[in-house]
């Protein structure tokens, strides 16, 4: 049998210029139906329907005939949009994201909605009312979170690439667990209109290839102002210089916390870039300690808020009709997983009165401050990135930590700085250990994506554990 | 009523935009169908963001220099967080530290003469959905939701606790619709454009909220009943607790909704999709693109048309009468021509203009609940009577039936004064009856030759009854005594 | 600071109806959730100004035209309940 997506974007783009899509697609859509790694939530019939027309029509596009999966919390015109969560099954959006918008417009299939943690909250995708999706490496294993399903689907060869979000890290950790990359871009650099929010302040929509390439190609075609979004930025009026130093700083802040093995092929990596030319240094940035709490008090307030709209009014789940509070109550008790609840709950809390000054503007002042000691870094040591592992550890089994929030917190703490600063930041696979696949992360400076994605590649060039995740299509 | 203290938060809709708050839908929405105007962000769909009209924060702008506000250097919107089913977002977007504009003033005329009512802040939010209860609030077993509303811009203008009765507080709103008015960001006529909360306290008790009133008569009639209804409490030594009450306008009481120890917790904060603004800069810009205020035009009015102050003051309550005025005092100025210095008298004077207008045409056009603008009364019919008046043509009674009539039915003024047989005689005419009369009554003429004073009064009135009024009295003088002298 | 009786207030703000074994699972988790946000007591910020935009960005607007509304049936397709083109509610009393 063929293997039609072994060399991602490029080589598939040989089998659409032979007219072979239709099959192709056919081929994959059956393999997304067997649901080994439970990665979709739903499939899109028509994805076919599509490949056909390209292989009658041909037409043009960057992106033309690529099956593309689409992470569920983004709004896809006539395609059920859940969020993973109970209380949104059957919503059916009569509108499309900016991103899905884009990626049609450059002649994508969009092959289905992927699996992730309820309304993105959580590192693991297992708190999704559809069920975890399992990690293609092993099983038994999370695949990272929130954008699981997205990751998983490009490790397993259930589409050639995929977009995810990322609020604190729902990109990089699954593509460090499913041993792919991810792109988290800078804040503004892709439009959020369309992305059903959790934390407005933090969250972006990220792409996910089996290489940089294909991630950075699919970045590519998504990025851009949007002027339904009022946050969205054009890079050329913020671009600072992209001036190379040859110098990386490695966060070597938290190792003490970090698995050997992680860590060990973490500094492998550092020192292959060495050898490929790049210098390092270690850095320590005071405030980063203070990332989680800060990152955990804006993403709750700022998730009690956005929730509150699943009230069963215009969509999604209802029950009995009774006064408007108790209705309201009972639908949110119902429809909404105990990590969204807790969420709400606590975010509900730190905005209460009396408490606004103590969490969420005191996190924003201390946001602040973590931008600083980022920006700080970059122009004082010349630095062209900054290195960490993506995730403190490996894998870890289904069920492991779903019962201790707080430790499941914890394991966001190289991911979540990127977002409070706003930073791009990529993960690509820097070796394995004991069959699992082990990210190092490259965080970069506002809008200079382009060089976290140039060291990304010169490494990837130069090792082969990419390799290994095309091995597993 | 002593002792009351009474302040406003007015929640005007800026209904002369044409796009909504956050999004393109189209504030057209009047007589549509339901749910018609609205797009993923106005109902709140998973997903869809708000981006703010420029011309909405324009708007606020020059309603906050019109009551003499200061513009903050930084303003943001923030979430306001509730839950209700009018609500599509379970938030409202609104404003709270770092309004638009604080610090205010705005006139009223009251009994004991000018005082000034201090604004407290304006701030701009989004409009909730409309809801409709069949069979009324209470009864209602549903609500049902039109989002067409939803997205609206609204200002709030809050007020310091500093009007004293109610008939007061109805006087600012009257102001503050002109002003706005005048401004062009606001009609006043459309259904609930503007909604009033007010809250009411007396010396010595505890202030109520009276909410989402309607009307400005409304907001009398409810502050008075709030009034004596605490007034009454505390004479019979009952506390007055902090509440927020209905205004039931069909019965015109008040009713308790809800205590405060129940109130909802806001949460408040900074809406982070939509970034800062800093806008005192178009202060300046758009100072120059407010025209003229009422209390401007007044003074002017007195001092150019030499018009009495309480006319100039009811002209000027609504600009399209104001506007009307002006036109057709001016237009009557008639130019000579082809001579150097162009000289120019009015022919119709300000004052008679002025009164006719206030006097007669505002109750005309409120009896038919009707506005002067694309009414049939144009000003140059209105210039054509007031001439045809003041020549003698016509008399005032005359001028009265035509203006009703071209309100009812349209028309000229000229061919109705025909058409119903209004205006004088001629003298010719006149002469003819002159001659009639003296003929019929040789006694009363024999009288009138004995120097018997009343001989002439019998005969004027002869004439007169003849010409059924229409016979200039001047003309009936002059030829009687003409007519007579020759016998 | 978070006991059980506070934590049902809180629900009750959020309109999510609590169950009584959530409240005894919550509770804990919560308050160890609370010991994680108060680490940033400890950080001075008294001259520090709040992120309101990450990169500092302001006065984003868009100018006044009216675009086109969803078409027919979409605005309230979605909507469990609905009649007469209206979305129904819930009653208010």
């Amino acid at each position: 049998m063929k293997n039609y997506f072994k060399d991602g974007i490029k080589g598939f783009r040989h089998f659409v210029e032979d007219g072979e899509t239709e099959e192709a697609t056919r081929r994959l859509i059956d393999k997304i139906k067997e649901n080994r790694f439970n990665a979709y939530i739903t499939v899109c019939e028509d994805a076919v329907e599509r490949a056909r027309e390209i292989d009658k029509n041909k037409g043009d596009g960057r992106l033309l005939g690529m099956p593309i999966a689409v992470k569920d919390n983004l709004s896809t015109r006539g395609v059920e949009t859940t969020c993973a969560s109970k209380i949104l099954r059957g919503y059916v959006p009569p509108y499309d994201a900016t991103v899905v918008e884009r990626l049609k417009e450059n002649g994508a299939i969009i092959v289905g909605k992927t699996n992730m943690d309820e309304f993105a909250m959580g590192t693991t995708t297992e708190t999704s009312f559809f069920g975890s999706t399992r990690n293609p490496w092993d099983e038994d294993r999370v695949p990272g979170g929130s954008s699981g399903g997205s990751a998983a689907a490009v490790a397993s060869g259930e589409c050639i690439a995929s977009l995810g979000t990322d609020t604190g890290g729902s990109v990089r950790c699954p593509a460090s667990f499913c041993g792919i990359s991810g792109i988290k871009p800078t804040y503004g650099f892709v439009s959020r209109y369309g992305l059903i929010a959790y934390s407005n302040s933090l969250e972006c929509v990220g792409t996910m290839g089996s290489s940089i390439e294909d991630a950075s190609l699919l970045l590519d075609v998504i990025s851009g102002k949007d002027s339904r979004d009022s946050t969205s930025i054009d890079p050329t009026l913020y671009r600072r210089s992209s001036e190379k130093f040859g110098k990386i700083g490695v966060l070597t802040q938290f190792f003490d916390g970090v698995e050997e093995d992680v860590l060990k092929h973490v500094w492998n990596a550092i020192h292959k870039l060495e050898d490929l030319g790049i210098e390092y240094e270690e850095i320590d940035l005071p405030n980063l300690r203070y990332a989680l709490s800060s990152y955990y008090i804006i993403a709750m307030s700022e998730a009690s808020s956005n929730l509150a709209r699943y009230d069963g009014v215009r969509y999604g789940l209802r029950g009995k009709d009774l006064a408007w509070d108790t209705t309201f109550s009972r639908i949110r008790a119902e429809g909404f997983g105990k990590e969204v609840k807790r969420r709400i709950l606590m975010g509900t809390f730190s905005l209460s009165a009396g408490y606004y000054g103590k969490y969420y503007l005191k996190a924003l002042k201390v946001r602040n401050l973590i931008i600083k000691d980022f920006e700080g870094a970059f122009r004082k040591r010349k630095l062209d990135a900054i290195v960490s592992p993506t995730m403190p550890y490996k894998p870890f089994k289904l069920g492991e930590k779903i019962e201790d929030p707080i430790s499941m917190y914890l394991s966001d703490i190289y991911t979540v700085p990127v977002n409070l600063t706003g930073l791009p930041s990529v993960s690509i696979p820097c070796g394995f250990s004991e069959g699992l696949p082990i990210g190092i992360q490259l965080i970069g400076r506002a809008f200079d994506e382009e060089t976290i994605i140039n060291i990304a590649k010169i490494y990837e060039e130069n090792t082969d554990h990419q390799k290994k995740v095309s091995g597993l299509l | 009523m002593n002792n009351v203290m009474i302040g406003l938060e007015v929640h005007v809709q800026l209904n002369k935009l044409k796009s909504k708050l956050f999004c393109g839908c189209s504030t057209d929405y009047q007589d549509e169908e339901p749910n018609t105007h609205t797009c993923p962000v106005c109902l709140g769909l998973p997903g869809a963001l708000p981006v703010v009209n420029r011309k909405a924060v324009e708007c606020g702008i020059k309603v906050a220099l019109a009551l003499n506000c200061e513009v903050l250097e930084q303003t943001l919107f923030y979430r306001k967080n509730y839950f209700y089913p009018d609500l599509p977002k379970g938030f409202q977007i609104s404003q709270y530290d770092f309004p638009l504009a604080v610090n205010g003033k705005m006139s009223i005329e009251t009994d004991r003469g000018e005082k000034i009512i201090r604004i407290n802040r304006v701030h701009m939010e989004e409009d909730p959905a409309r809801m409709i209860h069949e069979g009324g609030i209470q009864y209602s077993r549903h609500s049902l939701i039109d989002y067409n509303r939803s997205g609206m811009a609204l200002l709030e203008i809050v007020t310091e606790p500093d009007l004293k009765s109610p008939k007061e507080a109805r006087r600012f709103l009257d102001k503050l619709r002109s002003i706005l008015e005048y401004l062009d960001v606001f009609n006043g006529d459309l259904e609930g454009a503007m909604r009033v909360d007010s809250n009411i306290s007396l010396a010595g008790g505890d202030r109520a909220e009276v909410k989402n009133i309607s009307s400005h008569k409304g907001v009398e009639k409810a502050l008075s009943y709030e009034a004596t209804r605490q007034k009454n409490l505390l004479r019979r030594n009952i506390k007055i607790i902090q509440e927020t009450r209905h205004y039931d306008e069909e019965r015109g009481i008040t009713i308790s909704m809800r205590t405060k120890e129940g109130e909802e917790d806001y949460r408040y904060f900074p809406e982070p999709d939509l970034p800062p603004m800093s806008v005192k800069s178009w202060t300046e810009r758009l100072k120059d693109e407010i025209p003229e205020l009422p209390d401007a035009k007044i003074r002017r009015f007195v001092e150019e048309y030499g018009v009495k102050e309480n006319h100039a003051r009811s002209l000027t309550s609504d600009i399209e009468i104001a506007d009307y005025f002006e036109t057709v005092c001016k237009s009557s100025i008639c130019t000579i021509p082809r001579q150097k210095v162009v000289r120019r008298a009015r022919e119709i004077d300000p004052n008679m203009a002025a009164s006719w207008i206030v006097d007669v045409l505002k109750g005309e056009l409120n009896y038919r609940e009707m506005k002067i603008e694309g009414s049939p009364l144009t000003e140059d019919k209105t210039i054509k009577i007031l001439k045809d008046l003041s020549s003698g043509k016509i008399t005032e009674k005359n001028a009265v039936e035509i203006i009703r009539e071209i309100l009812d039915n349209g028309g000229d003024p000229e061919e109705i004064a025909r058409r119903r047989g209004f205006g004088r005689l001629d003298r010719s005419e006149t002469e003819i009856l002159v001659k009639k009369v003296i003929e019929e009554n040789p006694k009363v003429v024999e009288d009138y030759h004995k120097k018997k004073k009343r001989a002439l009064n019998f005969l004027v009135g002869k004439v007169m009854a003849l010409s059924k009024g229409k016979s200039a009295p001047k003309d009936v003088n002059e030829l009687l005594e003409k007519y007579l002298c020759e016998d | 600071m978070m006991d059980e009786e506070n934590l049902k207030q809180i629900a009750r703000l959020a309109k999510i109806e609590l169950k009584e074994e959530e409240v005894k699972e919550f509770s804990p988790q919560i308050r160890s959730i609370l010991a994680l946000f108060d680490e940033i007591d400890e950080v001075e910020t008294e001259d520090v100004k709040p992120t309101f935009h990450v990169f500092g960005l302001k006065n984003v607007f868009r100018e006044d035209a009216a675009s086109p509304s969803l078409a027919g049936e979409d605005a309230i397709k979605n909507a469990p309940k609905k009649e007469r083109g209206y979305i129904k509610g819930p009653k208010i009393m």
